[in-house]
């Protein structure tokens, strides 16, 4: 069949075939298309994510008021931490920019270089990551949870927030702590809190400067301060469990989808960053044996590019919905 | 072939390696055998989706009634052959899971993408060979954890297709909710994988291979459909993985997305504060999506059947592929009309009612321009044309109830009936199905080299056409009348008495249309060894597949690849002496493409 040979009159109107009318490879518009679908995924999240606060506008936690820790530092630093962390992960977004002009240039031993500070950067903000986890797990001041699943927690007159074990007092009870070496653990409760309900209360009565603050965010964007009477009232009648830190079920900070999010929307994105980090030390290995520089072009850095780029995009939205709004 | 051609022949595909048995036809990378290997698979999950569907018919028609059929295929979960309720709801939920998925979106997607998007572009194969086997071995693994799921102790999956916590979410809330549910979800996650990797090579190859001529404006209509399909598919499917995933946290880590204050046989869960609605929302994100992920490829494929055997160019290119593009947008902002009574905020719900409204328009524009294209044509009545003027019917009858239940204020009165039950089987299932039947008639020989006995194909559409509407008609009465969906039995409640006889109809119908499908199964594999021998292109077709030889070899064309000069649609053209001039004919002098 005659078929290509005769001049169409067409030329230069039409399509040319294989010339990529994006002015991208096949490859990295897969990647791009990737970034669509994972974005898509993590719109879903967070999507829920607003879903759920909305449905407790007045009572979601105040982040100021939960990620205040810096490590080797003692005292309240509301969000340092956090700008630490994003910083860095910002900044290794630079680093990899660099990387990838580098490579445009074939520039072998610079792309190596920032190469290794994007890992590095990766590396810092994984593990800065899994100290905010195991922070926030451990938990602050206690609280205790009502029979509604509510969060009371403990204040001053003054507004300074008091830990449950600065006030309890011995209620001589008879339970024993379950902990994993005695065996009772798993039974049906999970591990048993330092203190009982009643020790708290005990406390209160003890300490006629201490009130009890809800979850509920008043007027002027406060959690609001009970009164002497109703504290102990509240505490007696709704006292259900002490808290102490945040897991999956409960959270000493406020209602539980908090930390339930938290910890899977983070724990998604961590699991992004340490994936881009492995990908990232073998193209750095790739770039180091020279493969690229005998392919003449490191083209798959800049695929790798693009996924840690989206990476850190996704962390500002995180870090936006999570710590800053 | 030019002499000019030949002399290339050897640079363009050199690249001969021996191939074995196993890279032939196992971990094969060729676009073609993963076509067949789709459309395999997918045909495999269809006899099993339609026999499931027959016995919960029958369990319908015949309640309680002792059956050696259920005897012999449920064993335990059919005591004295007895259909046990369980099981029941399991069928149902399978038979949507099979037949959505497995069978409409990967079997159809799947096949005719794969086999059409390169040699339709003029391409020698999809952008990456290696991506798209995964992409079919994920499928394949993901069908073998479906099937393995139905041989789990507790049961298979058995909160229906949509999986809506709580039932899916507690292991404990019913028999098919432990690790029937934790298979369906593993089944679906890797579905998923298959269906992204398939995507991304549908988009890129789509984007960047077509051959020298082939705009975007020149493209065959079934392209642009497997094109749109694949975007939708990259957006929609990830949301399902979003919620699969918090599903998965909440049934087996103990968080309470989905779930809030909930007993349990007199027990307190420590679940609060999460939303089964949230849930809703998330699925029906994809769940609405994928209603035209199944039922675009069919459109295109019917685009260029109907052009093809009407012997008139296609009506209204321009506005087809607009209509593709309005409905794949529309799509995406339309699943509230899913949760009119879920408790969604009514406002929402007056706003979905408005967008869905909105599809009524591209989808008619499509069906128009079918009619319109059909209209004084040159008919050519084989059995892919009656399969896709099967299609525009359905469609059609289909369509129209679903203005009904696009507006919140009258679906509140048939929710949850088999009034929905018939507009989603006739408008995405059978019009689906209809399409790729009739990509079968019309491409198996393309596949296969040889042609499927015609009468056999009379025969089968004849029959199907008749039971499909025998069985989804009456459904509207009886669903009007608020025969509610996914009831193991209606004898418990006398005010649908009245419906029980036509419940029999309908059962009746089914057995039949699902015994037919024996012919068209006879006929296909028959055909595959035994049918005639075809030409190079049987249906007089312009579309590129049919330039490439009847013997499939890797690389699609020896020599150069074809270079396209006009559009796909040059049907009946005055001046020239054929009824058809394939898009690799240059214009002639003085010849004026045709504007689109």
């Amino acid at each position: 069949m005659d078929t290509t040979v005769a001049n169409t009159g067409t030329e230069g109107k039409t399509w040319g075939g294989g010339n990529e009318p994006l002015k991208a490879s096949y490859g990295k518009m897969m990647m791009w298309f990737f970034i669509v679908s994972d974005a898509l995924t993590f719109s879903g999240f967070l999507a829920a994510y607003g879903f759920s606060r909305f449905k407790f506008i007045g009572s979601w936690p105040i982040a100021d008021e939960v990620f205040t820790h810096v490590p080797f530092f003692h005292g309240n630093y509301p969000m340092i931490y956090v700008a630490f962390m994003t910083f860095i992960l910002i900044m290794s977004s630079v680093t990899m920019v660099l990387a990838v002009d580098a490579g445009h240039h074939m520039k072998k031993n610079k792309v190596i270089w920032y190469m290794f500070l994007t890992i590095i950067g990766g590396l810092i903000f994984v593990g800065s990551q899994a100290w905010e986890w195991g922070t926030f797990i451990k938990g602050d001041y206690g609280a205790v949870q009502t029979k509604g699943g509510n969060i009371l927690q403990l204040v001053d007159n003054e507004g300074h927030r008091v830990a449950i074990g600065d006030i309890a007092i011995d209620a001589h009870g008879e339970r024993v702590q379950h902990e994993r070496k005695n065996g009772l653990w798993f039974v049906d409760e999970g591990t048993l809190p330092a203190y009982t309900v009643d020790e708290v209360y005990n406390g209160l009565v003890a300490n006629p400067n201490v009130l009890i603050r809800t979850q509920e965010i008043n007027a002027e964007g406060h959690k609001t301060v009970l009164t002497r009477e109703e504290s102990l009232q509240q505490l007696k009648n709704n006292g259900k469990l002490v808290v102490e830190g945040a897991n999956l079920h409960v959270n000493e900070y406020g209602t539980s989808l908090f930390a339930d999010f938290f910890f899977f929307i983070t724990g998604f994105h961590g699991f992004h960053v340490f994936s881009g980090v492995v990908i990232n030390i073998i193209i750095f290995f790739n770039v180091i044996l020279g493969t690229y520089e005998r392919r003449g072009s490191y083209e798959m850095v800049e695929k790798v590019g693009l996924y840690w780029h989206f990476v850190d995009l996704v962390w500002v939205f995180v870090f936006t919905f999570f710590y800053l709004v | 072939m030019s002499a000019h051609a030949d002399t290339h022949a050897h640079d363009d595909h050199g690249h001969h390696h021996k191939e074995t048995f196993v890279t032939k036809y196992i971990f094969s990378q060729d676009h073609k055998m993963i076509a067949k290997q789709y459309l395999i698979t997918g045909t495999i999950m269809g006899v099993i989706g339609v026999l499931m569907s027959i016995m919960f018919r029958m369990q319908i028609a015949w309640p309680e009634q002792p059956n050696v059929l259920f005897e012999a295929l449920l064993g335990k979960w059919a005591p004295e052959g007895v259909m046990d309720a369980d099981i029941y709801l399991a069928l149902v939920t399978i038979h949507g899971t099979i037949m959505v998925f497995f069978v409409l979106t990967a079997g159809l997607s799947g096949t005719f993408s794969n086999l059409l998007i390169p040699l339709q572009i003029g391409a020698r194969d999809m952008a990456s060979g290696f991506l798209n086997m995964v992409s079919y071995w994920l499928f394949f693994l993901s069908s073998v954890v479906m099937i393995i799921s139905l041989f789990v102790e507790a049961g298979p999956a058995a909160a229906g297709w949509t999986i809506y916590p709580p039932l899916s979410a507690l292991p404990m809330a019913q028999g098919g909710s432990g690790a029937g549910m934790t298979l369906w979800l593993v089944s679906m996650a890797i579905f998923i994988a298959s269906s992204l990797l398939g995507s991304l090579n549908y988009i890129v190859t789509v984007i960047n291979l077509r051959t020298k001529g082939m705009s975007m404006t020149r493209l065959p209509l079934t392209i642009w459909a497997f094109f749109v399909t694949a975007i939708i598919g990259v957006v929609s499917f990830p949301v399902l993985l979003s919620a699969a995933l918090l599903l998965i946290m909440d049934r087996s880590f103990g968080t309470s997305f989905f779930l809030s204050d909930i007993f349990i046989q007199g027990e307190v869960l420590h679940y609060q504060g999460g939303s089964p609605v949230l849930f809703e929302h998330l699925f029906w994100f994809l769940g609405h999506p994928e209603v035209y992920i199944v039922l675009l490829p069919a459109l295109g494929i019917t685009s260029e059947i109907i052009a093809t055997n009407s012997r008139k160019p296609i009506f209204g290119y321009r506005a087809m592929v607009m209509s593709i593009l309005a409905i794949a947008f529309l799509s995406t902002i339309v699943w509230g009309h899913h949760m009119f009574i879920s408790g969604m905020n009514p406002f929402l719900g007056s706003v979905f009612t408005f967008t869905t409204l909105l599809i009524a328009i591209p989808s008619a524009v499509k069906a128009f321009n079918y009619i319109t294209t059909l209209w004084k044509g040159n008919l050519q009545m084989n059995p892919a044309m009656l399969f896709s003027i099967g299609l525009v019917s359905t469609f059609i009858t289909g369509g129209l109830t679903g203005i009904i239940l696009g507006d919140s204020a009258l679906d509140i009165n048939v929710h949850d009936t088999y009034f929905v039950v018939a507009h989603f089987h006739l408008v995405m299932g059978i019009s689906a199905l209809y399409g790729m039947f009739a990509g079968i008639y019309h491409w198996f020989p393309k596949m296969f080299g040889r042609m499927l006995n015609k009468n056999l194909g009379y025969l089968h559409f004849w029959v199907t056409a008749i039971c499909a509407y025998g069985v989804f008609f009456p459904m509207h009465f009886i669903g009007m009348a608020g025969l509610p969906r996914r009831y193991y039995t209606n004898s418990n409640f006398p005010l649908f008495d009245d419906t029980a006889n036509a419940n029999v109809v309908i059962t009746v119908f089914a057995i039949v249309g699902g015994i037919f499908q024996l012919v068209f199964l006879w006929n296909f594999f028959s055909s595959m060894f035994f049918g005639k021998k075809t030409v190079q292109n049987p249906w007089r077709s312009n579309t590129l597949e049919w330039t490439a030889p009847v013997k499939h070899i890797h690389g699609n064309w020896e020599g150069e690849i074809p270079h396209v000069h006009r559009w796909a649609y040059d049907y009946s053209k005055p001046g020239h002496d054929d009824d058809y001039v394939p898009q690799n004919i240059p214009l002639k002098d003085g010849e004026e493409e045709l504007q689109h």
